[in-house]
């Protein structure tokens, strides 16, 4: 059987190169999701409000974002207003910036379409009871809210850390810069090392994204 | 901020055009095989078919949690290694169904799913065949709950098709890369390739809010 890179992979620092790889990836998407999950929600809260002017600025900002692929984005970030701008970005700094704009957006749709599901008659029933604005909100509509809510933005998670693999085209070394450095590298020792380094690419980030998905399917099964 | 020189754009205008339509291309049939997967799958899972549906069951959660650009890495770079030849276009089209192919089941499979029991039973007991109540009962209904989600997943394979460029397929992605590595006009080919992608993807995005509200009539009692 002709060596695929199995032996390459468990030469010298490789492996934990290539982990190193997967985490300069994952620090990406963690850090955005961090700061986009807070804003989102806010942004979220504010675009199920009444506010028109806010309302109209919000959906312009969400439906550019939301239809631009992610890679554009990232072109926007990093060449475009670097270009623009003059200023001086590193990748991993563009790109997290354009994946906390574009986790904002989509957690705001989330959280939009959270509560906006929440039926009219739980807003009317809680008025009945004598609830004020305030406890409606903080005792009815967002308990309700919240379990739609966890499991979808978990799945966003997900998203993130799978979109996240685009910081190569903008020349971030993360895991498959670091394989195809690895691959490069051993290119005569092992010319078919492609096959096994770019398959234990793929299974790493199954094993990123795999947990995360259960913990979504299992709490969207629990709270339904 | 640098003003856009139109001269230039006008230059590189067919080069978009052309890349525009190979992106069109590439990601219809790359959505109409993932259509297909989708549909056999969610059928498979529907029918509750023994072993396929394992096989399935693997098959999406393999598909839903890996990025595209790795899976296409692994097609691309990875198999010719072992033996199997391949070319872009066709990777890049495998590809895309792959990961299309798992989303698109995901979609039907809810739409199925969320329509209760008891309209299958009350169709029976009507009188209507079991194919009758497929077709006349359950599956319009399905398909009015998949929509939204149906249309999704085709914005999202149509954005998908970006990551194409990585394999030196001349979509989009590739001829405004390419153009800004010789030619240092970073701003203008920035804006021809927004440009060109609000044109692909905005129709789409208004014909699918188009589909759901004419749809809506099934969403009985909600």
């Amino acid at each position: 059987m002709p060596d695929l890179g199995l032996n390459v992979l468990l030469q010298g620092k490789n492996m934990a190169r290539l982990l190193g790889g997967l985490w300069v990836a994952l620090r990406i998407s963690l850090i955005a999701v961090v700061i986009s999950i807070p804003l989102g929600i806010l942004l979220g809260i504010l675009m199920a409000g009444k506010n028109p002017v806010i309302k109209a600025i919000l959906r312009v900002y969400l439906e550019f974002i939301r239809i631009m692929p992610q890679m554009v984005l990232l072109f926007l970030g990093f060449f475009g207003t670097t270009r623009a701008f003059g200023w001086d970005l590193s990748a991993e700094f563009a790109a997290i910036i354009v994946f906390t704009l574009w986790g904002t957006a989509e957690m705001s749709d989330l959280v939009r379409g959270a509560i906006i599901s929440i039926p009219k008659h739980q807003y009317e029933s809680s008025q009945a009871l004598g609830l004020s604005k305030r406890q409606t909100y903080l005792y009815v509509i967002l308990p309700q809210a919240t379990r739609r809510l966890i499991p979808l933005s978990i799945n966003l998670i997900t998203r993130m850390i799978k979109t996240t693999s685009l910081v190569l085209m903008i020349g971030v070394v993360e895991v498959l810069k670091v394989a195809q450095q690895i691959i490069e590298a051993n290119r005569m020792v092992s010319p078919n090392a492609a096959f096994g380094i770019y398959l234990t690419v793929f299974v790493l980030y199954f094993l990123a994204c795999w947990p995360i998905s259960l913990l979504a399917r299992h709490l969207e099964k629990k709270w339904r | 901020m640098a003003v856009l020189n139109w001269e230039v754009i006008w230059q590189y205008l067919p080069l978009y055009q052309e890349a525009a339509i190979l992106t069109v291309r590439l990601g219809t049939a790359g959505i109409a095989l993932a259509i297909l997967i989708g549909l056999i799958c969610a059928i498979v899972q529907y029918f509750k078919v023994p072993v396929l549906r394992h096989v399935v069951a693997v098959y999406i959660e393999i598909s839903r949690n890996t990025p595209l650009l790795v899976q296409l890495f692994f097609l691309f770079y990875g198999l010719p290694k072992i033996g199997i030849p391949t070319n872009a276009t066709v990777c890049g089209i495998a590809g895309l169904a792959f990961l299309g192919g798992s989303y698109m089941a995901e979609a039907f499979r809810s739409g199925l799913e969320a329509i209760p029991a008891i309209q299958t039973e009350s169709a029976l007991s009507l009188g209507l065949s079991q194919a009758q109540t497929m077709r006349y009962v359950i599956l319009p209904q399905a398909a009015a709950v998949s929509m939204p989600a149906f249309m999704a997943n085709v914005i999202f394979l149509l954005k998908e098709t970006s990551v194409f460029s990585a394999i030196s397929l001349m979509d989009l992605m590739f001829t405004a890369k390419d153009l800004i590595g010789l030619y240092y006009k970073t701003t203008e080919c920035l804006f021809l390739l927004v440009v060109f992608y609000l044109l692909i993807l905005l129709p789409v995005s208004l014909l699918g809010s188009l589909l759901e509200r004419r749809l809506r009539h099934a969403g009985f009692g909600s």
